[in-house]
């Protein structure tokens, strides 16, 4: 059942900021809601109401190092995209590696 | 904060709630289809994150809260859109559609920088008050820290313009 709300509350905190990017211009503003806590807000409301406060709170604390990775991911968006030109779906699915190495190596060098 | 400070921040609020527009249009442009796969993405990247943390607990957990769990499918669908305006303009080939999602994709950066203090706040808060509170405090902490970035990369790209076209 815990799933299954994770799942449903994900979904709709997703297409919300996703609308919002959709309609609001200009689109550097609205890019800002490609970064927005839509799964964060999903993922916390449900973890704490499972797991409690202090739970939750660890997972935020990690939230930062992935904050950070996503920041590098997007910054590698806007070169090779904008500067390189390559193609967006492929450099946009190919960079979650970046995120990923990102991440863990944060989380590796000060979360372990 | 001072309330000079406090009248700052609103000022830019207010100047930058001036620039801000909403355009229905794109709304028409984007098939149902593109909702689902994004409602399904959303979900499913909860769902994960919420079996790695089960899984490996909440500190590998904690770091998927911040993926980009819809950017891609995002950036996909705004160059497609680019193109298509282009094609029915008559153009058949064209970088606009690359240069949207880039300019989506610097945006998303300083919302990722947002996302950060959304995550710091949360993180020092969340044990202590309520959950509810945490959360809307969280939420507009992020908003108006997306809102103020955005607006000083404005500010920084107007004025060096301006130095250029002056020196």
């Amino acid at each position: 059942m815990d799933l299954f709300w994770r799942f449903l509350v994900g979904g709709f905190f997703v297409s919300l900021f996703a609308v919002a990017g959709d309609v609001l211009r200009p689109r550097g503003f609205a890019g800002l809601f490609g970064a927005a806590p839509s799964v964060a807000l999903a993922t916390l409301t449900i973890t704490v109401m499972s797991k409690g406060r202090l739970y939750a709170a660890i997972e935020a604390k990690s939230m930062i190092a992935g904050a950070a990775a996503l920041f590098l991911y997007t910054v590698a968006c806007v070169y090779f995209i904008g500067a390189r030109r390559l193609k967006a779906p492929v450099m946009t699915l190919g960079l979650l590696a970046l995120w990923g190495l990102s991440a863990f190596g944060l989380w590796s060098a000060f979360l372990r | 904060m001072g309330i000079e400070r406090f009248w700052i921040v609103v000022g830019v609020l207010a100047l930058s709630a001036m620039i801000i527009r909403i355009s229905l249009s794109s709304l028409r442009r984007t098939r149902w289809q593109d909702y689902l796969i994004r409602f399904l993405l959303g979900g499913s990247v909860s769902l994960i994150t919420g079996m790695i943390a089960k899984e490996f607990g909440p500190v590998i957990g904690g770091l998927f809260l911040a993926f980009p769990a819809i950017f891609p499918a995002s950036a996909t669908l705004i160059d497609e859109q680019e193109r298509e305006k282009k094609r029915e303009a008559g153009i058949s080939v064209t970088l606009r559609g690359r240069f949207a999602v880039a300019l989506d994709a610097r945006g998303a950066a300083l919302g990722a920088i947002a996302l950060a203090a959304f995550a710091l706040l949360v993180w020092q808060e969340l044990p202590r008050h309520e959950t509810a509170w945490v959360l809307s405090a969280a939420m507009a902490l992020w908003l108006i820290t997306a809102v103020l970035l955005w607006r000083l990369r404005k500010l920084h790209v107007y004025v060096s313009r301006r130095g250029r076209r002056n020196a």
